[in-house]
This record gives C-alpha cells, structure tokens and sequence, in this order.
C-alpha cells in the first residue's frame, strides 16, 4: 500500500476507487463514506449497489466514479446481486473457468434500501452465509427521492413524509435497530461506524473484509441536504451523534459485543438535535425524551459489551 | 450422458438438459407447476451430478436478481418460475435484459391471481412481453429438452447477449412423463461452447453496469435494446438450423400444418397445437380445406415467417390462452392484427380466448371454433374477441 | 475520454449500456458548483492531512513539498476542510471565476 507518512491521516491508502467528478450534494458525508469504505476495500473488491443518492451521484452515463467493478440492478435487490456475482464466481473457479482469486463481493445501499424495501433480500443474503460484505449508509431518510422518512428515520424528524405540523412532531416512530436485525441472523461481524471517525471506520471494514462469511456494517452518513444543516458541519455532526451516545460505535464478533469508542464526557443530545433543521419544531420536553431513550439504549448496549 | 430415449417427466428432462448445458449457477424459488424443475436441479447439485451453486433464495425477485449478478460475472445462469413468481420478478425481468444479462428461464406458463389458479394459461408469459427477452413456446418435452440447448446457445451469443425464456406449458406439458432423446454431452459441449463473457465483472478490468440515463441518453440506450433483440432473429434461426444438423430435429420461428392449401387457419402457441392438428385432420376428412400455424419465436416476432404462414388464407382463427383486459382482444389476435394490417391481402383475423386455467380445449373444441371462426369470417363479425366456452 | 452526453448516437453505447473507462467521472469538473474557495495558509500547515482525508469529492491533492491543497477542478467549496483542519490554516474565500 502506498501510504503518506508521519501523521496518521497520512497512513491512510493513497488509492482512491470512488473517485471525483461525482454528483454529491456539498458536504455530503455518505459519498465520503463510500470513499472511506472504498479506500480500506482496495482494488480487489466487486459492489452491488442498490438504487439512492450514491448510485446516482456515482453513475450518470456515459461516466461512472468507480475504479472497481460496480453493477447497479434495482433498489432493493443489492444483497442478491452480490450473492448471485459470489457464488457465480465461486463456481467458475471451483471448474477452472476461472483463475482463483481473493475478491471482496460488497453490497451497498442506503437506510431505504437496507431497512426497508430490501430487508428481506438483506436478510436471505445474511442467512445464506454467502462471503460478503453489506453497507448500510444511513442518513436516516430517502434522500434521493427527496427526503422522505424511512424506518431508519429517527424519532422527531420531520421529513417530506413525516412533517412536523399542529398535530405532528414529525416522525411518530423510533429508529429500526437494523445492526441488531444484522445480528439476529447469527452472522460473524456486524459494526456500526461513521465516517466522522475514519479509522475507526476502515479497521471496521477491512476486518469484515478478513472475515470469511457475511459482514454487516451500519455506517451513519450525515446528510447536509436532507439534516438541513450547512455543509461544513457534516462531520461535526457525525462526532455529535456518537459523543451524545446517539448513535454509538460498536462491533459484534462472533457473539461478543464491543464497543469500539466510549465518549468521555458524553455529551447531552441537546447539542446534536439543535440546530440541525429537521429538528427545529422540537421542544425541550421532546429533547429531554430523546435524551432519557438514547441514556437508556446505551446502557443496555454497555450492559452487553461488559457482559462479553 | 450417452445418447438414449428415455420415458421421463418433463420437468426432470429440463433439468438434466441444464445439467448436460454444465450451467454454473441455478437460482430458484418453489411455484407450481415449475417446482418439479427446481427440485431436480437440486437433487443433481446435492449428489455431484452437477457442478454448480445452487442459491436457495427468499423470493423470486431475489431469484432473478441473484442470476443477473451471476451473469455479470460471467456465469452461465439458469432459473425457473410461474405466474406469481414471474409478476413478482418482473422489475428484474425488464432490468436483465437492458443490462444484456444472458440468462436462461424456463418459464412453467401458468395463470396470474386472482382469483388463485395454478393451472395453465398464457397469461403470465404476455405480462412480460414487452420485458425484451427472447420467448420461444415449446409443444411437448423433447421440444422442451432440445430448447435448453438452444436458449443457452442463442442468449450467451456474443452477437446476441440477451435473456431467453423458454416457455413451457405447466402440468399439460411439466407434469408428463413423455419418450424424450437425450443427446450425449459430447454434442452438447460442442452445440453450446463455454460462456466467455465480454467484459465480466472482475477487478482485473472495472467495468460500471447499470448506469443511470439521462434523458439526453435515454432513447438511445433504449434503442440498443431493441436492435439486439430484433437482430438475434438470425442467431435463433441459425441456433435451430444448426441443432438440426446434429441431432436431425428440425425447428422453425413459425410453422404449420397442412396449410399450404388451406383457406382457414387456426394459429396456436404452445402445447395445444397437437390437439389443432387433430382436429384439422378431422375437418380435412369432412372437406374443410384447413390448417394450423404455430408460433413458435414470439420475440422477436418472425414477420417474414408469418407473412409466408399466411399468404393466400382467408382467415386465421387465433386462439389466445390469455386476454388483454379492455382491450381487442387477446394478445396473440392483436400482434397478428396489427403484422398483418398493411399486407396486400391480408386475412382476416378472427379471435377466441379459450383454455384459461387448463379449462380443456379437446379436439371437438378445436373443430368448433374452427368452423365458427369460418362463420365469424363469413359474416363479417371479426371484432374484438369471443370468449369460447364461457357459461352465462 | 467520454463523450458529451448529447453527442452520443445509439451505436456508440457500450453493450448493455455498460460503462468500462473507470473513474471517468473525473471528466466531469464540480469545481465549477463552488461559491467558496478554501485557501491553505501555508505556515501554519502542519502537512497533517486531515483535510485531504475528509474531503468527500477527492479535491485535495498533496504536492510534491508535503503540503495539501484543494483541486480547484473539483472542490465543490463545501467547507469541510476549513471545519475540520486541526490549526485552522484553511480559510474559506468567497469564489470568483
Ligand atoms: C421499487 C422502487 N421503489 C421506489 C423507488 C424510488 N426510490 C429510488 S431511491 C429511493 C430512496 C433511497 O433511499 P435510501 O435507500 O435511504 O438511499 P439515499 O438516497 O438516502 O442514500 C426511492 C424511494 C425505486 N427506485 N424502486
Ligand atoms: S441528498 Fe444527502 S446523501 Fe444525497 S447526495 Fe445530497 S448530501 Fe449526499
Ligand atoms: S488539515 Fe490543515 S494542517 Fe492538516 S494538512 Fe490540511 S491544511 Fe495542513
Ligand atoms: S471545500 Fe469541501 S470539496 Fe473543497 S477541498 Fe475542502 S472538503 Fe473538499
Ligand atoms: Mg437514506
């Protein structure tokens, strides 16, 4: 690997597979999340992708942003594109048609894609056991379509689909615990991370990647456009969400729970709701609500990693 | 496998074709009438007698899905489905063939919900019409074994790279035991040659597919579409032609019986043409001066072949096994209306929707709708469609 | 080099619409949707390269002296760089083409 030297940001690959010239809004962290996500893949890697933002940012003909082969097929259907490219190569080598090769077989898409329209792809890939890797980029909304609520969309958000209104706090129902659906199906590695916290990130993914069997990996990808806050502040947002405990960094390998960064002090959820726009309707009633819920999630999450 | 005949269930005689084929990848859900097909395909996997990755898969979506990544990657791709199946994989029907995906289907044609039927009619295979697969309608099951060849042959044609449905009538056909020729592996090896794909996806040579198309671009991608499945006409007939030099059994896009003489012509798809032919002879017998045509290339349609079937006829009585609701009427009266529109002397096209759900159509079904299609004809009542057999 | 879009004719499509010149995205110049431009102070630059690995469109280069600067061809101006730089060289100038 060619890596700059000295600082650790320099230690990083050098090699870009996602790469510019790609239609993301400003700021968008779910496409440097896919970079990020891409540099700890390298090159031997094939990806699915599922239908959303990063698909259409990355594909428009006649130019695509991938340095590796890519195939895009349909929305909800990622996790068995990947599955079919798996074991259709794994048969190919196993008859000699083809050289034997490592290859990363990697399926992607977003909160919609994942955790709803194809939860149940998702969930027959996992169960299948094929030798892959699926990342989740959740911004918490369709944002593609333009910023509808998904099951990923927290409690309290007011998207195109869920608005705040006289009688309406925005979205009425919780977050889908979607890592926790991951591990229901008993598979070796499921993590949660975000691009704010880049190494963290890439160990995460190059460790699903050494793993044989089917990774899980959940990375929240601050959206600018559909979080309505300015596009600096992506990754600033992103470090909220895990120091207030929002949204916490953990792994989950082979039955044991870790959490892979404890933020010292935690910080009150306050400051990740205020000021970003899809909040804005919010009392302080409902922050304190949201702050004794994310107390408690994390708690039972430190219960389970201490119990490991 | 050696040469031999064999007395076998259609649906066995189909997966052993796809085993002799060396398919690397089969992808499946269970659906009546195809499950027997499926089953088979796993029994060969589970006992070493196929060489290939068998995925079990959550639904037929995902099925299709599965076998359009497996394409992508250069694998020679087989599935199987019906009706419920085929509506809930069409998103992915239409997408395979766009990304020119050659996969190959064999399609148990069985009737769409609702009301609930798992028996046979065409009314799932004309969902998909327009889904720009090549379709070719089988009419017993060495028709059936010989096709998997031929559709493996034809779809992963560097000059044609397109998805092949072949469509086989459920139970009539799946679920009888019939004497089928089984041909060696050595012709079979030599029919179809291993799949090499044009830039598969591999790290060693990244390709993107499935971009996506602005409208500036759109129109054009479409058109390549279309070109590809109007110009593998000349891989299908080529495909046939050379089949029947090894193995002597000769097929064509459109064919016919006793209808070079014939005034009246009843024009049929799929297994029910033997039954035509029965009947024909009959009314031969009686005098009747008729004759079948047979389509057996659906897409793309055989202009020409169906402009030679028809030259000189009076009337083609069409029977449709499935309805275009608020339409003119059944899907194959309505291609047939519209090929044979600007043609000088064009018959006249008489239309019966019949055998919806296996509801039988025997040999004197046949020879009624024979005559009253000649008295349809006769009167001038040729609009629309008449439903045959209806009660009420 | 890709075509424009609108000059592309229907033979000229790769089969199925397929795309094999990787990375051709590049053609495409976002550096044209900025309205900021982030200008490196040079001394105060500790080479950390904590804003080349944030940018989300690749837009920072590192030259041959060590240092990180923004390729102006794609640099959307979204300001992440200036956000996050450690020492806070990198401020955010108004663009003007
Ligand atoms: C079957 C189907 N239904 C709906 C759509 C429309 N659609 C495309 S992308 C999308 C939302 C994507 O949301 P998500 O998966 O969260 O990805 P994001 O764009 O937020 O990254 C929707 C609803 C579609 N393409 N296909
Ligand atoms: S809408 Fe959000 S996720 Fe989509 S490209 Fe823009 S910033 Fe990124
Ligand atoms: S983040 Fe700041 S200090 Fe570090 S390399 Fe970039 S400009 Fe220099
Ligand atoms: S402003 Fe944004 S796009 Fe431009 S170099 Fe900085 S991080 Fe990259
Ligand atoms: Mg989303």
């Amino acid at each position: 690997m060619d890596k700059f030297s000295v600082f650790s940001a320099r230690l990083v690959e050098k090699g870009e597979y996602f790469t510019s010239g790609h239609r993301a809004c400003q700021g968008c962290a779910e496409a440097l999340a896919v970079r990020l996500v891409m540099k700890a893949l390298g090159r031997n890697t094939i990806v699915a992708m599922a239908t959303g933002c990063m698909e259409i940012v990355s594909s428009p003909l006649p130019t695509t942003a991938w340095e590796v082969p890519w195939i895009h097929v349909a929305f909800e259907n990622a996790s068995a594109v990947i599955s079919g490219c798996e074991s259709g190569m794994k048969a190919m080598m196993r008859k000699g048609k083809l050289p034997p090769k490592k290859i990363n077989f990697v399926a992607m898409g977003g909160d919609g894609a994942t955790a709803d329209i194809g939860m149940g792809q998702l969930s027959g890939a996992l169960e299948r056991g094929h030798d892959m890797i699926y990342v989740c980029y959740d911004n918490e909304a369709y944002m593609n379509t333009g910023i509808q609520r998904s099951s990923s969309t927290p409690w309290g958000a007011s998207t195109t689909t869920s608005p705040a209104g006289k009688v309406s706090k925005g979205q009425y129902t919780q977050k889908k615990d979607m890592p926790k659906i991951a591990i229901a199906h008993n598979i070796p590695y499921v993590a949660t991370a975000c691009p704010s916290f880049p190494f963290d990130l890439m160990d995460k993914v190059e460790k699903a990647a050494a793993i044989e069997g089917p990774a899980y990996l959940h990375i929240l990808s601050v959206c600018p456009t559909g979080w309505r806050i300015p596009s600096e502040e992506a990754i600033k947002y992103g470090r909220l969400a895990v120091n207030t405990c929002v949204f916490p960094l953990y792994e989950y390998e082979h039955g044991e729970y870790s959490l892979t960064y404890r933020p010292h002090p935690i910080l009150p959820v306050r400051e990740y709701i205020e000021g970003q726009g899809r909040f804005r309707h919010l009392g302080s009633e409902d922050i304190d609500s949201i702050q004794e819920r994310t107390r408690m999630e994390y708690e039972k999450l430190v219960k389970l990693s201490e119990e490991d | 496998m050696a040469k031999e005949r064999k007395g076998i269930e259609v649906s066995l005689a189909i997966a052993e074709a796809v085993g002799q084929a060396d398919c690397d990848l089969i992808s499946a859900y269970p659906i009546t009438p195809q499950t027997h097909i499926v089953e088979h395909l796993s029994e060969m996997v589970a006992d070493a007698h196929l060489d290939a990755e068998f995925v079990p898969v959550e639904s037929e979506h995902s099925a299709m899905s599965v076998c359009c990544g497996a394409a992508a990657v250069g694998a020679r791709t087989f599935t199987s489905t019906s009706s419920q199946g085929l509506a809930l994989m069409a998103e992915i029907f239409f997408i395979a063939s766009a990304m020119r995906l050659p996969v190959v289907m064999a399609l148990a044609n069985r009737s769409l919900s609702a009301p609930l039927s798992i028996w046979n009619d065409h009314s799932d295979t004309m969902m998909v019409r327009d889904g720009g697969w090549i379709h070719v309608f089988v009419e017993n099951g060495q028709e059936a074994y010989d096709h998997v060849f031929w559709a493996f042959r034809v779809a992963e044609d560097p000059a044609v790279r397109l998805p092949v449905a072949l469509n086989i009538d459920g139970f009539i056909m799946t679920h009888m035991i019939e004497p089928v020729d089984f041909e060696d592996d050595e012709l079979i090896k030599r029919y179809i040659p291993e799949f090499r794909m044009e830039k598969p996806l591999h790290p060693d040579n990244p390709v993107s597919m499935g971009c996506f198309a602005m409208p500036e671009i759109y129109s054009e991608a479409q058109m390549t579409r279309e070109r590809a499945l109007v110009d593998s006409y000349a891989t299908c007939v080529k495909a046939w032609e050379e089949w029947a030099a090894v193995t002597g059994r000769q097929y064509h896009p459109v064919e016919t019986y006793r209808a070079d003489d014939a005034e009246y012509c009843i024009v049929t798809m799929g297994s029910l043409g033997e039954t035509a032919m029965a009947a024909v002879d009959e009314l031969r017998e009686q005098g009747e001066k008729v004759g079948v045509i047979k389509i057996r290339l659906w897409r793309p349609f055989p202009f020409d072949d169906l402009y030679r079937a028809a030259a000189g006829k009076h009337t083609l009585i069409v029977l449709d096994r499935a309805i275009s609701f608020g339409g003119p009427g059944g899907p194959v009266a309505l291609e047939l209306r519209s090929a044979l529109c600007n043609s000088p002397q064009a018959p006249v096209v008489v239309n019966y929707v019949a055998g919806l759900a296996s509801r039988d159509v025997t040999v004197e079904d046949f020879k009624a709708i024979i005559l009253g299609g000649k008295a349809k004809s006769a009167e001038g009542d040729v609009a629309g469609f008449t439903f045959y057999g209806l009660r009420g | 080099m890709a075509r424009p879009m609108d000059e592309i004719r229907w033979q000229d499509l790769e089969i199925g619409a397929a795309v094999s010149e990787h990375g051709s995205s590049s053609e495409y110049k976002t550096g044209t949707w900025r309205s900021l431009r982030p200008v490196v102070d040079k001394d105060q630059c500790i080479r950390c390269g904590v804003c080349w690995l944030y940018c989300p469109d690749v837009a920072i280069k590192q030259s041959e002296d060590g240092y990180f600067e923004a390729d102006l061809e794609y640099c959307k101006g979204c300001g992440i760089c200036a956000r996050e730089c450690p020492v806070g060289c990198i401020s955010v100038v108004i663009e003007e083409f």
